[in-house]
């Protein structure tokens, strides 16, 4: 709980009804440990029978009365010491993980802790650059874990890429498979928007330009009088950001289309789909959460998963 | 108690005098005098023999490591030859059950034998007692000792009865952490000053434990605390073994001189001399019947034979024996609840041996992975991805192949000849892809078989089942 957010009403709120249950428990344990009149001595029977078990009037061990007492001074110090008592902060000024705006939390502290261990051997790596880190074994192990935390939520845990997410193992890059192209792709993020041509191409249009594609990929399943149609409109509409040959363009994220790998889909029906209602993608920033080190490791690790 | 051992409990040891204001009863120390005879020596080769196993056994070495060790941050626990692995939790489980069973049969059978003779209350006490008696000398010493001023003498003992205690204390804490943390290197960085904030913990607090139950608590974590002693009176029945004083024979009690006619005189056996009390580590007085707080530890039955044996009366007034033998009815060893809780019990040891003989030495986990349904292939497969843990339990590192079944037409992305090699007691994982012609499944989910095969160690395999998901038709 956050201090600033207590009102004054919860706060005393909190701090009355701690202190009165204390000071109820104190009262409770003082008025059971005293002799009651009509109360049958020690050690013989009270009177209570069940079934034939008979219940003694039996002391408890006053060792156990002074643990009781124990924990009430317990609570005590604590309530002094640590945050409890509403929005009284306690005078060790002790932080639960929760409080990110404060400096010595526990959170921060581990943190720290964290960087401390881990910063000397990510600026180590950091000092290489990303081709030659890619063949050392560690520079890779470690990317590849920071790779299955991070990224494998989307991209799969080989890296296989999934409907709307690429493959990172194919050698075929959207966005450039430099190493300075993959680092940028992390830490920035991407936007690739590939509008729909549904309405301007027409149903007809839509399956020709699709038939093209497919041809452009080597594709057995393409009809070639298809594609023929195709290729004039595919010139018309697509190729200003495919480029003529379907090479694709890496500064706009249009995907080469000759490579027969695909991002939303390789038949015949996903493709008509993308023509004609486009495609929106979204490649998040990882920079500000992960920092440049590690993105630079992380870039290795997905640089190392090209076949070249 | 059952209703019988209620009723016959006449009053409590404990005194009402000066507790008008407090229902809490003030702790009285208890004395025990020292005990010799038969079952004296049992109890004290019983304390030296569990007293040396605990602390003699993290010192055996086994194949170049510790015998026993419990490895935390490695997750392995070694037993000699058998190394134990988080997968193997389970046997734990089953363990215990066994050992409950066990206290449940051998209480049923003899009463509170684990109490008299086996448990770390009984032992520990036992060995600080007697410690306490190298300084203070037997129960008389002890309690003018206790009552003398704070003189010289009584400051020079009990400093050194405590300094006993703790270094006794410390090196039980030692061994305790030795059985998680190799010991011949802990005791040296122990005494450096060089053991790790939880290693240093644990020492002291098991330490502060032993030195507390053993020199302080005693006989009150029997009857306060622990729960076995409340309930094993669930386990007795008439023909349980206990501790019994013969009523009949001993009373009317009373003092009388040696060698006369103690019956002409209407006295029964028992000479009211009180050793019985005296040396009853528990406070109790077995004249007055069964009680809960007995332990079973025979101490009274010692020096009452002692006693017996100089007033040249038979053995035998407090001795072990049962209800129904008491009452002179026929003793019964095989009754129901002893052959039901023997059954139970080798049944359990029977599995917990097929349990532990019959663990894989080698062991796969299958992970599919749950962000992706499938993916779409360009050549219209549909491909799985699945992460594979792959365990090897072995010393030594082992060679796997990795096949598929149960899923006609799925094809693994595996060559011939292909293996992975998994590095002696490790777990690797690593990702895997199954892709298959989606015309050929026969649902949207359908079971796919993995296993793991050492090479050219067909015996030594492992497979998990898994699903292979495909697009809905």
């Amino acid at each position: 709980m956050n201090e600033h957010d207590m009102s004054t009403f919860w706060h005393w709120w909190v701090v009355i009804l701690t202190l009165a249950n204390i000071a109820g428990i104190y009262w409770l344990i003082r008025w059971t440990s005293k002799k009651r009149p009509g109360e049958v001595a020690e050690g013989s029977e009270t009177g209570h029978s069940w079934d034939g078990l008979t219940e003694f009037n039996n002391p408890l061990p006053r060792w156990w009365l002074w643990m009781f007492y124990f924990t009430i001074v317990f609570s005590l110090i604590y309530l002094v010491l640590y945050p409890g008592l509403g929005r009284f902060a306690g005078i060790l000024g002790w932080h639960s993980g929760n409080m990110l705006n404060v400096e010595d939390s526990q959170y921060q502290a581990e943190m720290q802790r964290a960087e401390e261990r881990y910063q000397p051997i990510f600026a180590a790596m950091a000092d290489q650059d990303v081709a030659s880190l890619a063949e050392d074994t560690d520079a890779v192990t470690t990317g590849r874990r920071l790779y299955l935390n991070y990224c494998s939520t989307c991209h799969g845990s080989d890296a296989g890429g999934a409907r709307g997410f690429p493959n990172l193992t194919n050698g075929v890059w959207q966005w450039g498979g430099t190493p300075d192209a993959i680092k940028t792709s992390i830490a920035d993020g991407r936007q690739a928007n590939m509008p729909g041509f549904g309405d301007s191409l027409g149903e007809e249009g839509v399956e020709q330009v699709a038939h093209y594609v497919l041809q452009m990929s080597g594709r057995a399943d393409a009809d070639s009088a298809l594609a023929e149609e195709g290729q004039q409109k595919f010139n018309m509409f697509c190729s200003g950001c495919h480029g003529a040959e379907g090479g694709g363009m890496a500064a706009l994220g249009a995907p080469a289309l000759t490579e027969n790998a695909w991002v939303y889909g390789g038949s015949l029906a996903a493709i008509k789909d993308t023509i004609t209602q486009g495609r929106a993608g979204v490649m998040p920033a990882f920079e500000e959460l992960l920092g440049e080190e590690r993105v630079h490791v992380l870039s290795a690790y997905i640089y190392s998963l090209d076949p070249q | 108690m059952s209703e019988s051992n209620s009723s016959r409990k006449k009053t409590q040891a404990t005194p009402a005098e000066g507790l008008e204001t407090e229902i809490y009863a003030k702790h009285q120390k208890i004395y025990p005098r020292q005990v010799h005879g038969l079952f004296a020596r049992l109890r004290v080769t019983a304390m030296l023999v569990l007293l040396g196993i605990y602390y003699g056994l993290p010192w055996v070495q086994w194949e170049g490591r510790q015998a026993v060790l419990f490895d935390l941050p490695e997750r392995k626990f070694h037993i000699f030859g058998l190394t134990f692995w988080p997968q193997d939790f389970f046997l734990l489980a089953l363990l215990l059950v066994i050992a409950a069973l066990t206290l449940f049969f051998f209480t049923a059978l003899a009463g509170r034998l684990w109490c008299g003779y086996a448990c770390p209350q009984t032992v520990w006490t036992e060995a600080f007692l007697r410690m306490e008696r190298w300084f203070e000398g037997d129960r008389p010493k002890q309690m003018k000792l206790d009552k003398a001023p704070w003189n010289r003498e009584k400051i020079l003992r009990k400093t050194g009865k405590h300094t006993a205690w703790a270094l006794f204390a410390l090196f039980t804490g030692l061994t305790f952490v030795g059985y998680f943390s190799p010991i011949a290197d802990l005791i040296p960085r122990f005494f450096t000053l060089n053991t790790g904030g939880w290693e240093t913990f644990w020492i002291l607090f098991y330490s502060f434990a032993t030195w507390g139950n053993a020199g302080f608590m005693r006989e009150q974590v029997c009857i306060y605390m622990c729960p076995y002693a409340r309930f094993q009176s669930a386990m007795f029945d008439k023909d349980t073994l206990i501790i019994s004083y013969d009523e009949e024979r001993g009373e009317p009690r009373g003092p009388r001189k040696r060698g006369i006619d103690h019956k002409a005189k209407g006295l029964g056996d028992c000479i009211e001399c009180t050793l019985c009390v005296q040396v009853c580590p528990t406070g109790i007085d077995i004249r007055d019947g069964l009680q809960y707080q007995c332990i079973g530890c025979s101490a009274c039955v010692d020096v009452c034979d002692e006693v017996m044996d100089k007033m040249g009366y038979p053995r035998g007034l407090v001795r072990y024996t049962t209800e129904n033998a008491m009452a002179g009815k026929p003793a019964k060893v095989l009754r129901p609840r002893v052959l039901l809780y023997g059954t139970l019990l080798l049944v359990l040891m029977a599995g917990f041996v097929y349990g532990v003989s019959a663990r894989s030495p080698v062991g796969i986990d299958v992970i599919r992975d749950r962000n992706v349904l499938y993916r779409e292939l360009p050549d219209g497969q549909v491909e799985n991805v699945y992460t594979l843990k792959l365990t090897n339990r072995h010393t030594d590192a082992r060679h796997f192949e990795i096949s598929i079944s149960g899923l006609e037409g799925a094809e693994l992305d595996w060559q011939e000849g292909d293996y992975i090699e998994v590095p002696a007691g490790r777990v690797i994982e690593f990702p895997i892809s199954v892709r298959m012609d989606p015309y050929s499944l026969t649902g949207a989910s359908s079971e796919i078989i993995f296993e793991a095969q050492v090479v050219d160690q067909p015996e030594l395999s492992h497979e998990r089942s898994s699903r292979f998901i495909g697009p809905i038709r």
